[in-house]
């Protein structure tokens, strides 16, 4: 676990960092949150995608997989490993302060 | 030795059902994860990128003590195509994509999709055979090539 600040809050991250605490998110901390990702320039897309998480989150209590998103974000799975190389979901969840997706497919 | 995995290069070698959904599991799950994928078709495994085959893939009733019943019942005509349906049913419910839907999906990944050149000669195929996503046939050689580096994963 770690600790960083983020738009003038001290954020606890877990090991792999995830929020522990999905509620210390707030939407000011996403462009520094997406620069650790290592994406400079968020996009409209990028915008939907971690919206989109963080809406999905807070509805269901999880975040969408990969294969989720491709067919449910308005966002394409080629377009999603564009914006997120890093692995989509992963980075997107990193970014919308939301646990890791869990989920094989 | 580092502590995580950048790179996998994952061997499909069989036919069925059950032979060829865990490799493509895990080159999906490795990209979902930001690793680097390349999948490699060889022998029987070939018919998870064949045009007109890879909607046909049958789980194997024969010889597959897993599936707990008579060798003997797995043999008679149909029954394959039956537990194929029902298998298929049951993942289409747990929302997994089919075979060629999931290829597809792999390949928007950005994971590489190869043919094994020694199996395409042998079952005299050729490049046009195969769905669009496959990259290319590559020998033996190209395909350690292509994996240096990583870690290597037979199916």
């Amino acid at each position: 676990m770690s600790t960083s600040t983020i738009a003038n809050i001290d954020v606890e991250f877990n090991d792999e960092g995830f929020f522990v605490d999905p509620d210390q998110w707030t939407v000011d901390m996403v462009p520094e949150l997406a620069r650790r990702e290592g994406i400079e320039e968020l996009t409209d897309a990028h915008w939907q995608v971690i919206r989109f998480m963080r809406s999905e989150y807070l509805a269901k209590g999880t975040g969408p997989t990969v294969r989720v998103l491709g067919k449910t974000s308005g966002v394409s799975i080629k377009e999603l490993y564009q914006l997120f190389p890093k692995g989509p979901a992963k980075m997107a969840a990193k970014i919308a302060g939301i646990p890791k997706p869990r989920g094989c497919i | 030795m580092s502590d995580t995995i950048e790179k996998v290069s994952i061997i499909i070698s069989k036919g069925s059902l059950e032979g060829i959904y865990p490799g493509l599991i895990m080159a999906n799950g490795a990209r979902a994860e930001g690793i680097e994928a390349n999948l490699f078709f060889t022998f029987f495994g070939l018919d998870a990128i064949h045009k007109a085959r890879n909607e046909h893939i049958k789980l194997a009733t024969v010889g597959n003590p897993g599936l707990h019943f008579a060798t003997m019942a797995g043999g008679l005509p149909g029954v394959s195509t039956v537990m194929t349906h029902y298998m298929n049913h049951k993942m289409e419910k747990l929302d997994i994509p089919s075979i060629p839907e999931f290829i597809e999906m792999i390949a928007d990944t950005g994971a590489g999709l190869y043919a094994c050149k020694a199996s395409v000669d042998l079952f005299g195929l050729e490049k046009n055979d195969f769905i669009e996503q496959v990259q290319d046939i590559i020998t033996v050689g190209e395909f350690y090539e292509k994996a240096a580096g990583g870690q290597i994963i037979f199916t």
